[in-house]
């Protein structure tokens, strides 16, 4: 609760200023993304929700928002994952162990977890939506007992873009988390299956009233999932995705991030499907 | 003293006196058009102005502003402004002061923006009440400001021989207070004020075909429109509407590094919803593709959004956006053609 405390007098003097803090571990995981451990000057906790994001300073290069890929119940640290997309990412990915970074956060609205407790969970992760559901993943893990049957569905271009092989081992070993992967190309090592992740969801036991849906992964990827959970008779409440905008701010100032009259920094990025129906149109990519 | 009177003649002299008190911003003519400037001379005030290229908004958010102030090796950050100084803005429009209580609603509501707030703890405003339209392309009528609703510290209105000055605050008081060329308003005053504002209400009429209630109504509705899509055929994306207007506050940031390429600053810089590249991800999804679809959003961030969001418009009826479009998107016309779509 300290931590907390400590974290909002730093945003009252100036939600502006990062804090301080150190990258204890970095490790390329793909061709693309690398991982990064981030310790807080301090030690402090993030004490953040599942989904939550922070905005990672380099000075002399900006600013940028970054999905925090690990549970408030890792202590100590926190995870990022980080696609080599651009300027700012290009230069946070030369960075290593040792090095430091500005951080601001945690801001936006997660996962909604207290509501969550009690049912079961399918996980539908595409491409890089995987990095802010480890979070939730690892949340659940180790709060096992305050959730009802869960499932995991991941999907990616090809095997070699999955990330967090090692892990997603581990919850599969974990027979108490079914896990299901699909890949749209297969290479000839792979094994599983082979499609896109909506392929996967017919193929899914729920009892949908008792069920949250969670997808996370690149903007067209959601129309087609969701369809496919509200087949399944999923309550539009209790589909959940995460929205990627551009952000400079957090604070729900600087309107990069405006979906019609939403802040998604400050009212997502986390919706239900039952907020995305009350946009009118831009919440997805529309051709002009 | 709930209103006071200062003769015209000595209203250079008073301002001498503002200007010793605090920085004094007032508008000035610049070519043939208007800007508010920090005053050197009391001469160069004006007070008979067609709204000023930009609005006061440049003093209270600045087009760049130190946010932070940073060393990377060792890491360190440290407030990048020291002390806010006192300031006032003189001869403020009512529409452009309706431009500053939209600003207070959106930087005080969390998280807080210290930047602004330490400006607006040290801003005076002293407006002006319009007596007559400035030109064409104002709609302050429909908007309802084309009456002073609060929001300053004291307001003027022209009587002719002196101005009637309402007091509506301490700081304002202390401006106008132990000066024998300022004196409390007599009952006539009182009576010329009233006569004055009646005279008003033949001059000013409501520029839209319909009451704003309406206007809120349609824009609820409006969201699929052809409108748009004329109005996006002639657009340039060039942001001027955005820069002009009092209530347009997004922004980018930006690092600058000093020859040092150790110590720097971080700025806070106006941006425009307009730029194509505004709602634009890593990735490459741009939310807001179209022209017709951001020059919608910035519509609807004038009559929808703010008003769920803070029961205000965002409108203040200045007309700026109208005047310096080099496209001729003109507001009034675009608010009038959905009003009439309505209607059909």
């Amino acid at each position: 609760m300290l931590d907390r405390e400590i974290l909002l007098e730093k945003m009252r003097t100036s939600p502006y200023r990062p804090m301080k803090a150190k990258i204890i571990e970095a490790e390329m995981v793909t061709e693309k993304e690398k991982f990064f451990r981030i310790q807080l000057e301090d030690k402090i906790n993030l004490g953040h929700t599942p989904g939550q994001f922070v905005m990672v300073s380099i000075f002399g290069y900006g600013e940028a928002p970054i999905s925090i890929c690990s549970s408030p119940t890792d202590k100590g640290y926190f995870d990022l994952t980080v696609r080599n997309a651009g300027v700012f990412t290009n230069k946070l990915h030369t960075l290593g162990k040792g090095d430091i970074l500005g951080i601001r956060g945690p801001f936006g609205k997660g996962f909604p977890i207290d509501n969550m407790f009690g049912y079961d969970l399918v996980i539908v992760a595409g491409g890089l939506g995987i990095v802010p559901l480890r979070s939730l993943i690892r949340y659940v893990m180790h709060n096992r007992n305050d959730f009802g049957d869960v499932q995991i569905l991941l999907g990616c271009k090809s095997p070699k873009e999955f990330l967090f092989e090692e892990e997603t081992k581990e919850w599969m070993k974990r027979s108490e988390i079914k896990l299901n992967c699909t890949v749209d190309r297969a290479d000839p090592d792979w094994k599983g299956n082979v499609g896109l992740i909506t392929t996967l969801i017919p193929g899914v036991d729920i009892n949908p009233s008792r069920t949250y849906g969670v997808v996370v992964g690149p903007p067209i990827m959601y129309k087609f999932v969701i369809v496919k959970l509200l087949e399944k008779k999923i309550p539009d409440h209790q589909i959940i995705v995460s929205l990627e905008r551009r952000m400079r701010c957090g604070l729900g100032k600087c309107g990069h991030c405006q979906i019609e009259g939403v802040y998604v920094c400050q009212s997502g990025p986390v919706f239900t499907y039952a907020d995305l129906k009350n946009f009118k149109g831009e919440c997805h990519e529309k051709a002009s | 003293m709930k209103y006071a009177t200062l003769n015209k003649k000595d209203l250079n002299k008073w301002l001498e006196h503002l200007k010793k008190s605090a920085k004094l911003y007032a508008p000035r003519k610049k070519e043939n058009l208007f800007v508010f400037r920090p005053v050197k001379d009391v001469g160069d005030v004006v007070l008979e102005y067609v709204p000023t290229i930009l609005p006061p908004k440049k003093y209270y958010f600045p087009q760049k502003e130190k946010l932070l102030k940073f060393k990377i090796e060792p890491f360190q950050t440290a407030k990048a402004i020291e002390g806010f100084e006192d300031f006032i803005l003189f001869g403020v429009h009512t529409c452009d002061i309706a431009g500053i209580q939209c600003m207070d609603v959106v930087f005080r509501d969390g998280p807080e923006d210290p930047n602004y707030l330490n400006r607006k703890d040290k801003m005076i405003i002293i407006g002006i009440e319009c007596l007559r339209y400035c030109d064409k392309y104002a709609n302050c009528a429909s908007m309802g400001n084309h009456v002073p609703r609060g929001g300053y510290d004291l307001m003027m209105v022209d009587l002719g021989e002196k101005f009637i000055i309402h007091i509506n605050s301490e700081k304002g008081e202390k401006l106008v207070s132990k000066l024998d060329y300022i004196k409390e308003a007599a009952e006539a005053d009182m009576n010329a004020l009233e006569r004055c504002r009646e005279a008003k209400k033949k001059v000013f009429k409501e520029e839209f075909i319909g009451p704003l209630g309406k206007v809120y109504g349609v824009f609820d509705k409006s969201f699929g429109s052809d409108v748009w899509k004329d109005v996006g055929k002639k657009c340039v994306a060039c942001g001027n509407c955005t820069a002009v207007c009092p209530t347009c506050y997004c922004f980018d940031t930006q690092d600058d590094l000093e020859l040092s390429l150790n110590d720097g600053i971080r700025y806070r810089i106006w941006n425009s919803c307009q730029m194509d590249d505004f709602a634009k991800v890593a990735g490459g999804e741009d939310f807001r593709k179209g022209r017709d679809t951001r020059q919608r959003h910035r519509y609807y961030r004038k009559f929808k959004y703010p008003v769920d969001k803070f029961n205000r418009y965002f409108c203040t009826g200045c007309g700026r956006c109208t005047r310096t479009c080099m496209a001729g998107i003109n507001l009034v016309e675009t608010v009038n053609s959905l009003l009439s779509q309505e209607t059909l």
